[in-house]
């Protein structure tokens, strides 16, 4: 019987043998992967790769882009008017709390001052449009088209107009890929608007649910609490609405159950902020200082005041955000 | 050959592509991945174009597309390509059916792949819904087929 042989590419040309060519590529996969998870200097290699690969995911985002373009040229009159009539009663609204929140945020400022503190209060955005392009369906990432050319860095936040929406996870030239705060993998400190109560918001793989696990049962949390980002982890900004809790339970007799619904809108948004925000480092000393007052005085009733003057964002700020998300 | 050469690169491209065009999100789990697809097809009509090394490199470009860890989907489309490579005599002579079915059983290696790198980078996602594509590979694959087969016969 005739023993063919297994490799059919040509005879003379031929390269290595195939098995050989299979491990070394194997090799230099595992290499890869273990120099990913390890080493920054990877990075580069996928710069220069995301870059050749950028024009594809234009390709792929351009048809939903010009629909967009298309019905949004072609849109009827009294859908316009309405939308129109819509924006102006939001507009009034946010110009009639923006009054209130200037004077608030005088007031912050002269109180910060007093205390030698600088807040954290983004100084710069930058609007960023979200490509249509699938990443893994297991994993919430989504693609921005701003990169390192327009500034942005890893680790910096993301915000939407209604809320948190995540933070930079990768860095390429013209795009920047951004973990979204429900994804699994990520984890925001955040505070109770109401009770001060701080704890640490962690994604859940659905885009509706943010999980906090770190609650213990007599905590004063109740579902509709605004939960505030801390800008403890130096990543986020302090202050900004992060997600509404959802679903306490108190069953176990250590930790509680509590569910919350993140603010921004994940599944919707198609614009969203990099925000480049003041004093990263100023403000962590007066954060821990904080923690320091909190723990001392762990009844709730003693938190918020221990507070507000440091981390928390003036008290009356996030109401007229909770009003407008009610809306 | 040349036109050969060019169909597979442009079948690779074309399943890059639709490896991240959006999809309704009760459809996205169930996206077969047409580029491994051709990436197998190619390797069994024409072996001496369809080398490892291509399969490779289009593995680190769906890497580099989907964000994922440098080299994960390089090393799953690398091994899927050698046991092509290795079996294609075989399949050859197979019916379509049977074909399809040892097309799954490699889909569904390079998924256990995917799975257990995704583990180890911590990455992990457990829920049966990330087998789905291996289903819908091989319940693709007699198209996958039909379409290769009318544009390499263009072609050539």
């Amino acid at each position: 019987m005739v023993e063919l042989s297994h490799d059919s590419r040509p005879i003379i040309g031929r390269g290595p043998p195939l098995t050989a060519y299979f491990l070394t590529l194997a090799a230099i996969s595992v290499g890869l992967m273990v120099a990913d998870q390890r080493y920054r200097q990877i990075d580069r290699i996928r710069e220069t790769l995301s870059t050749v690969i950028y024009p594809v995911q234009r390709a792929v985002d351009f048809p939903f882009r010009a629909t967009d373009w298309v019905t949004g040229s072609f849109a009827d009159r009294s859908r316009l008017r309405q939308e129109n009539l819509a924006l102006t009663a939001r507009l009034r609204l946010a110009n009639l709390q923006l009054q209130r929140f200037a004077v608030l945020e005088e007031e912050n400022r002269r109180l910060r001052d007093m205390r030698a503190n600088t807040s954290g209060i983004a100084e710069k955005v930058l609007v960023s449009s979200i490509l249509n392009v699938d990443l893994d369906p297991f994993r919430h990432r989504v693609l921005l088209d701003k990169g390192a050319v327009d500034g942005v860095f890893k680790g910096q936040a993301v915000l939407d107009g209604d809320g948190i929406f995540g933070q930079v996870s990768k860095v390429n030239a013209a795009t920047a890929e951004v973990i979204l705060i429900s994804d699994a993998e990520h984890a925001i400190p955040v505070q109770s608007n109401r009770s001060g109560v701080r704890t640490i918001a962690v994604g859940t793989g659905d885009q509706n649910k943010l999980s906090l696990p770190f609650v213990t049962v007599e905590s004063d949390l109740q579902p509709g609490d605004l939960l505030l980002s801390t800008g403890l982890g130096g990543v986020f900004p302090p202050g900004y609405p992060v997600a509404q809790v959802a679903k306490v339970k108190r069953a176990g007799s250590t930790f509680a159950f509590v569910e919350a619904k993140p603010t921004a809108k994940l599944d919707q948004a198609r614009e969203v902020l990099l925000v480049w925000f003041k004093e990263r480092v100023e403000s962590v000393p007066a954060a821990t200082g904080t923690e320091a007052a909190a723990t001392t005085s762990p009844t709730p009733a003693a938190t918020p005041p221990a507070s507000s003057p440091a981390a928390a964002p003036p008290p009356a700020t996030p109401a007229p955000q909770a009003q407008a998300g009610g809306e | 050959m040349f036109a050969r050469r060019l169909l597979y690169w442009i079948s690779m491209a074309a399943g890059l592509v639709l490896a991240i065009v959006p999809l309704p999100e009760w459809l996205d789990p169930v996206r077969p991945d047409l580029a491994l697809l051709a990436m197998i097809y190619f390797v069994l009509t024409s072996p001496r174009i369809a080398g490892l090394g291509y399969a490779w490199l289009s593995g680190l470009f769906l890497d580099v597309l989907r964000g994922m860890v440098l080299g994960q989907h390089a090393l799953g489309f690398l091994v899927v390509g050698y046991l092509t490579h290795k079996l294609q005599l075989r399949m050859r002579m197979f019916p379509i059916v049977q074909q399809a079915v040892i097309v799954m059983l490699l889909l569904g290696l390079y998924h256990f792949l995917m799975f257990w790198i995704d583990g180890l980078t911590g990455h992990g996602f457990t829920g049966w819904v990330r087998w789905l594509p291996v289903l819908s590979g091989a319940l693709l694959w007699p198209l996958v087929v039909a379409l290769g087969d009318s544009l390499t016969r263009r072609s050539s």
